[in-house]
């Protein structure tokens, strides 16, 4: 990268609110919240894979929208509220993790928190999604391991369990087709 | 990691103090809205701002849709605010409804996290893009720069003097094809400019507004008895820019086409207008024959260069397809 | 199935001669074949909920106090001899704290014996655009970064080598001063049996040249790694690598440490599909410089330096000669292909050997010939990638099976299925196939496919195709030569009724660790809850060679298998003696064991376990395995044989607009014989991701170089690397075809590779069946369809593709007849292509 411009750069002093906690943090000023959130607050379950916009693996959500946090300033975020994948559980597993647990729709699990992070927002803005809609919603997530099938498969289920249903995985998507 | 070069950073809250501030800091200075193409381009060393002026906290930026002004000066024309999200215009209802063409463009824009953050404003302005160019700082210093950042070649065409980076926003093309009015702010005052007069063909200086001006409207004509649609041809259904766009407007006089605009995108290095393409069409009825006249006159000034995904035969090749593609979607409406 | 005939074969078994179930630990009673409890089960994965709630630490997220940042400097040439490395300047920087060159780490390595060609920082020449040069720690990365600007690197630039056709021309600069001539890396020449006289026999034969673009991993986690130095003298890294015991190995021997000093744990892979199996230049050079400063020095490369990394997939040019008599049956078969390597050996003389080596494990060929070549060129590296080796040749076999099926008038779903080579044969090049379920996975996807109803007959823009493969489940032979296991397992048993297993392997992603849970679970009637699962770490975990050649479920399996059972026996004797039972009625389910006449009288596992600890100490055993020994005794004969074989068949179904060439693939139907799932649920997901990959291939990956502008990469970016989104994805109809092999764990064969290689050649068949023309070439564009749609129209032949292999001298063929014909596996004297002069093969271990 050229020269010039990286020394010393001069810091901010502010309060984020992430996961529903305000927690103070003191950072460069030109750092990203990608940034700030994995190596100023370690919460590196928040992932990055181009740090370009170009595969959305390191997607959080902010006021609840999903974003690139490889794309926002820290700074950007005062008075926001930021969601990591740190949030998602309590005690339990929220249910998407769950599904996604069962379903094996995290392999590797690298792009996984993204992942959760989109359908969340997904869920709350429709709770019943159509495959289709589920396909366009995580259509800015790049995942190699899955081929999004199991992901899919995932999100209908905990979409499922939240509406209240008692739902199962299908028997072909755990055996497949006999 | 990719990283941000250091910069200072300024939020203010009004288009005046935003001005101010850019005059203050000069030329060192840039604004920015969404982020999606600014912040990409300064982690590779494209654009070098010491100062970002962020737009994002400017309330006259991001007002809900209107065509009731009290002002006087929109005409009746539908008003969109510049800092409204893509995702924002994809999914409003009388855009969707009214304008669609701007729904279309808008929701084929890279991928929904990307249009949660990227503007409408920073999609008209999106900075041209070239294989060459968006790389990193060591891919280009491998290869000496070109004269866009940094060096003195175009390595698309060696022997040419300009740069020949492609127009890649996928509104640009349909504003232009809607006759939108763009208004602009600056020190010197408001101006208001049509859609295309706003961009150059020049992949360096693209566009006709001043550094320090600032995009904050887009006026989109009052929905009556035009139609218009966008194509784009790209390789993935979602994060690709456009390798072509096509927008099509059209104005019907009860069953032939009284006007016409044909604009094509991601061929040049602002949004083409083809106005013969258009003259074909007029007065026919956008019978096969019309349509299939019109496409081949697109096709002919349609000059993709080596410097996007797919080969630049093809992309030519398909501008006949998409040109005839969308006209035929325009007459299906019109039965 | 009455159909079943036709594969010789009606049950599990198979009929081959070197093979036989005894060789097999024996499996207990409770644990055979239907009284299965874990294994088949679709469970979660031992690594699920720490994946899904963002707490497993990949190796970026690790940072420890004082951490140093660490950049590279890369090369801006493709080809050059270095002058000059100036680093004062970058050294004088605030923040910088050391600075290497390639004269801090003189030793060269490789992760093959016969290819050490690699530094970790170019001492003299650079070979490709992104070859490392020069290291910087320092205290932030922006500052590391900063100071690279300030080495001064004097370059004398060489002529690039831009393609393998250009390699092929004499040079006095070569790229590298070994190989086989000039800048051919590798060349190779084995004949089994007369081809001449088999064509002679044949009633058609047909020539085909394909080509199969290189392709990259892009795994999502960017590669990092992190190295500590104890002043103790102890070095440890943290690295996101599929294979911590080779990067063990060169560590030990580049640095000049002694193995015992140094610690490498492998941390979960973001993903590596082959793209994390070299030992490489950060991971070395974090090392060293933590050595030099005392402080963890961490290197997390950018996704552009990933590219530069690469050790894809090799383009690969592909003739192939097939001769067939009037029912398809193949005579004989002659295969040439050209690989691009790019700068470095890597894994390239096994991925050479590779694009000759199993295309007889699925139809039977009397008489085979093949000659490979590899050639380098100034670009990233090539290696493995996902099939290693395997894809590019398999996709030439399935166009050609296809076209031959056209040519001789046969459906191309029985002209394979009417020459499947048997299971338990040996085949023409010696690779011992044990079970061989392709027959039933053909049957599978044709039916799911209503091919019957539909190849051929459905409206133009709308095709078909099949296509089939195999994987090996492993390689019968470890890298660098020596006698020991391949994979070690050590059990410990505790008294609360747990069981920890340490291993070597590596998870990536696919699961690994799950499977070593669910066998030792299996064995001693625990849940996978009760397993601790530690691997990958070469302080604690005995020696597993890696996460490759899919290897894993099978050896480090088979490793925890034994040792289970070993435990198990342990625990049964004593147990037995306390319940006043004799040992073979001694039966572990439910975490208790028991009395198969009683099951009354049993007791806790927990218990069981004290009780043998009172008598015996600590309960711990350990496992390893060996993979058999292969029928082939000829030099070359090191690449290709596996303890067993997948199979796989596909079914794509594409639409292509005759006027854009625009082709989508809505559905694919894949079946894959995997022996036996240990887990349902992973071997569906390797299998999805499998055929993901590989429509990737297919449509859109490609790692073009511009030979205009100093050989740079073209597309170094997410963005510009076209990896399929969810709206590329087609629906797959997966079928899970069970045909246990003897040599796998409860019958398991690999899954995570063999579905990816039917995929890409059945588009190109699809798309013949749905337009009418072939495109002989991956990734198969709209652009190609098109040229081949307009090239019809205008009466010339519909087909896209090279139109020529190059005239490569090849080296006197090592001959050795096959099996049929009185061959015992070693290369005999050949006086035809001797010219009269008598030369001996020796039979000789090669990768």
């Amino acid at each position: 990268m050229k020269p010039g411009s990286l020394m010393a750069p001069e810091k901010a002093h502010l309060t984020l609110d992430v996961n529903g906690e305000r927690i103070e943090v003191m950072f460069a000023r030109h750092k990203t919240l990608l940034e700030v959130l994995r190596e100023d607050l370690r919460l590196t379950g928040t992932k990055h894979g181009c740090e370009l916009g170009e595969c959305g693996t390191c997607a959080v959500l902010v006021d609840g929208q999903p974003v690139l946090s490889c794309l926002v300033l820290g700074l950007a975020c005062a008075g926001k509220s930021i969601r990591t994948v740190e949030g998602m559980a309590d005690a339990e597993l929220h249910p998407l993790q769950r599904a996604f647990a069962d379903l094996g729709a995290a392999q590797c699990g690298y792009c996984t928190p993204g992942f959760l992070l989109t359908a969340e927002a997904l869920l709350k803005q429709n709770p019943k999604p159509t495959c289709r809609e589920i396909e366009e919603a995580l259509s800015g997530n790049l995942c190699r391991c899955t081929g999004y099938l199991k992901i899919y498969e995932a999100v209908e289920l905990a979409a499922a369990w939240m509406r209240g249903e008692q739902a199962e995985p299908r028997d072909e998507v755990l055996y497949g087709r006999r | 990691m990719l990283r941000l070069p250091s910069f200072t950073y300024l939020e203010p809250r009004t288009l005046k103090r935003a001005i101010q501030m850019k005059t203050n800091a000069g030329p060192d200075a840039m604004y920015v809205a969404g982020g999606t193409d600014l912040y990409p381009n300064m982690k590779r060393r494209h654009q070098e701002p010491r100062t970002v002026i962020s737009l994002t906290g400017i309330k006259a930026l991001r007002k809900r849709p209107t065509d009731r002004r009290t002002d006087g000066h929109t005409d009746g024309r539908f008003v969109l605010t510049a800092g409204l999200t893509l995702t924002e215009i994809a999914g409003h209802r009388r855009i969707r409804r009214d304008y669609r063409a701007v729904a279309r463009g808008a929701e084929l824009i890279s991928t929904p996290l990307l249009r949660n953050m990227g503007t409408l404003g920073g999609n008209l302005c999106l900075d041209t893009r070239c294989n060459y160019y968006n790389q990193t700082y060591e891919w280009r210093k491998a290869i000496d720069f070109c004269m866009k950042k940094d060096g003195a070649i175009c390595w698309v065409a060696p022997s040419s003097p300009r740069c020949w980076a492609v127009q890649s926003s996928d509104l640009a093309p349909v504003m232009v094809a809607l006759d939108a009015q763009f208004l602009l702010v600056g020190p010197k005052g408001e101006r208001v400019v049509p859609a295309g007069r706003f961009y150059h063909n020049d992949g360096i200086d693209y566009l006709t507004k001043h550094a320090d001006e600032i995009l904050t409207e887009v006026r989109l004509p009052r929905p009556n008895g035009w139609d218009a649609t966008y194509w784009k041809l790209r390789r993935r259904g979602s994060f690709d820019f456009p390798v072509l766009g096509v927008a099509v407007w059209v104005r019907w006089d009860g069953t032939e086409i009284a006007e016409a605009r044909i604009v094509l995108g991601a061929v040049a290095s602002h949004p083409q207008l083809v106005p013969s393409a258009a003259e074909v069409i007029i007065g026919s009825k956008l019978d096969e024959e019309a349509v299939l006249a019109a496409a081949n006159a697109a096709f002919k000034p349609s000059k993709p260069m080596d410097n996007t995904d797919f080969g630049l035969a093809w992309r030519k090749e398909m501008t006949r397809t998409y040109v005839k593609g969308a006209l035929a979607e325009l007459r299906a409406r019109r039965r | 199935m009455a159909g079943d005939e036709r594969y010789g074969r009606t049950d599990g078994q198979t009929g081959g001669s070197s093979i036989s179930l005894s060789d097999r630990p024996t499996v207990h009673p409770s644990n055979r074949g239907e009284g299965l409890r874990v294994v088949g089960q679709p469970l979660r994965k031992v690594d699920a909920v720490s994946k899904v709630i963002g707490a497993t630490k990949f190796a970026d997220d690790l940072m420890l106090p004082r951490m140093l940042y660490c950049k590279l400097l890369r090369s801006p040439h493709p080809h050059a001899t270095i002058l000059r490395v100036d680093t004062s300047r970058a050294a004088a920087l605030a923040g910088v704290k050391a600075v290497l060159t390639g004269r801090d780490l003189p030793i060269p390595f490789g992760i093959l014996p016969v290819s050490q060609d690699e530094h970790a920082l170019a001492p003299d020449r650079v070979r490709f655009i992104g070859d490392p040069v020069a290291a910087i720690a320092a205290i932030t990365e922006e500052i590391a970064t900063e100071a690279l600007d300030l080495i001064d690197v004097e370059y004398e630039p060489l002529p690039a080598v831009t393609s393998p056709i250009a390699a092929l021309e004499d040079t006095d600069t070569p790229i590298h001063d070994y190989g086989d001539r000039g800048n051919l890396h590798k060349l190779i020449n084995l004949e089994f049996g007369d081809v001449g006289e088999g064509f002679a026999r044949a009633d058609h034969i047909r020539e085909d040249i394909l080509f199969y673009e290189g392709s990259t991993h892009l795994a999502m986690e960017q590669h990092a790694a992190l190295a500590e130095w104890s002043p103790g003298g102890k070095l440890t890294l943290w690295s996101s690598t599929q294979t911590p015991h080779y990067v063990h190995r060169a560590l030990a021997q580049v640095l000049e440490l002694p193995p015992s000093r140094i610690r490498v744990i492998a941390t979960p892979n973001g993903g590596g599909f082959g793209g994390k199996s070299d030992p490489f230049s950060h991971e070395i050079v974090v090392a060293k410089l933590a050595m030099k400063t005392g402080r963890p020095v961490k290197c997390t490369l950018t996704r552009e330096e990933v590219f530069y990394c690469h050790r894809g997939r090799h383009p690969t040019l592909i003739w192939t000669r097939t001769g067939v008599t009037k029912d398809g049956r193949i005579t004989a078969m002659h295969v040439r292909t050209l690989l691009d390597g790019g700068g470095y050996g890597s894994y390239g003389v096994a991925s050479t050997y590779y694009t000759g080596a199993l295309q007889t494990v699925t139809y039977q060929i009397e008489r085979y010939k093949f000659q490979g070549a590899r050639a380098f060129t100034n670009k990233a590296p090539c290696g493995p990638k996902r099939g290693h080796g395997t894809p590019q040749p398999r996709f030439a076999l399935e166009v050609q099976m296809d076209k031959l099926a056209h040519d001789i008038g046969l459906d191309p779903a029985e002209l394979r299925l009417r020459h499947l080579v048997p299971p338990g044969s040996v085949t023409a090049n010696y690779l011992q196939i044990g079970s061989m379920g392709l027959g039933a996975c053909i049957d599978k996807v044709t039916a799911g496919a209503d091919w019957k109803e539909r190849y051929g007959k459905l409206p133009l823009g709308r095709g078909i195709g099949l296509a089939c493969s195999s994987y090996i489940s492993g390689a019968g032979l470890p890298i660098y030569w020596n006698n020991m296991p391949h994979s070690g397992v050590q059990l410990r048993c505790d008294r609360g009724g747990g069981v920890t297993v340490l291993c070597g392997s590596t998870d990536i992603g696919q699961g690994s660790d799950s499977i070593l849970a669910h066998i030792v679970a299996e064995v001693l009637g625990l849940t996978l809850e009760d397993i601790a699962v530690v691997t990958a770490d070469t302080d604690l975990t005995p020696v597993d060679l890696g996460s490759y050649a899919s290897r894993v479920t099978l050896m480090s399996g088979n490793a925890a298998l034994q040792a289970a059972e070993r435990a198990r026996d342990i625990i049964a004797r004593h147990a037995a003696a306390k319940l006043d039972v004799p040992t073979e009625r001694v039966v572990f389910a439910d975490r208790r064991v028991f009395d198969a006449s009683d099951p009354e009288n049993g007791m806790p596992f927990a218990d069981a376990v004290q009780t043998a600890e009172a008598v015996e100490g600590t309960i711990g055993t350990v496992g390893s395995y060996t993979p058999p020994m292969s029928p082939g005794r000829y030099r070359g004969h090191g690449v290709g044989p596996s303890p067993a074989y997948s199979y796989s068949a596909a079914v794509v179904e594409v639409e292509v607009d005759p006027e854009t060439g625009i082709i989508t693939v809505p559905r694919i139907w894949i079946a894959h014989d995997v022996g036996r799932c240990i887990n349902p649920v992973t071997v569906m997901g390797q299998v999805e991701g499998s055929v993901y990959m590989g429509l990737g291939e297919a449509l859109m990956e490609e790692m073009p170089h511009r030979s205009n502008v100093k050989n740079a990469h073209k597309n170094p970016s997410m963005l510009e690397y076209k990896s399929p989104t969810t709206l590329e994805m087609c629906d797959v109809v997966t079928y899970l075809i069970e045909d246990p092999d003897p040599n796998g764990p409860f019958g398991a064969k690999e899954v995570g590779q063999g579905p990816l290689l039917p995929v890409p050649p059945a588009v190109a068949n699809a798309v013949y069946d749905a337009v009418g023309v072939r495109v002989d070439e991956v990734p198969v564009t709209p652009e190609k369809i098109l040229r081949a749609l307009k090239d019809k129209a205008r009466g010339k032949e519909g087909r896209y593709g090279p139109m020529s292999f190059p005239d490569i001298h090849w080296p006197a063929p090592t001959v050795v007849p096959p099996p049929w014909e009185g061959g015992d596996g070693r290369a005999v004297t050949d006086i035809r292509h001797q010219g009269g002069r008598r030369k001996v093969s020796h039979p000789e271990r090669q990768h």
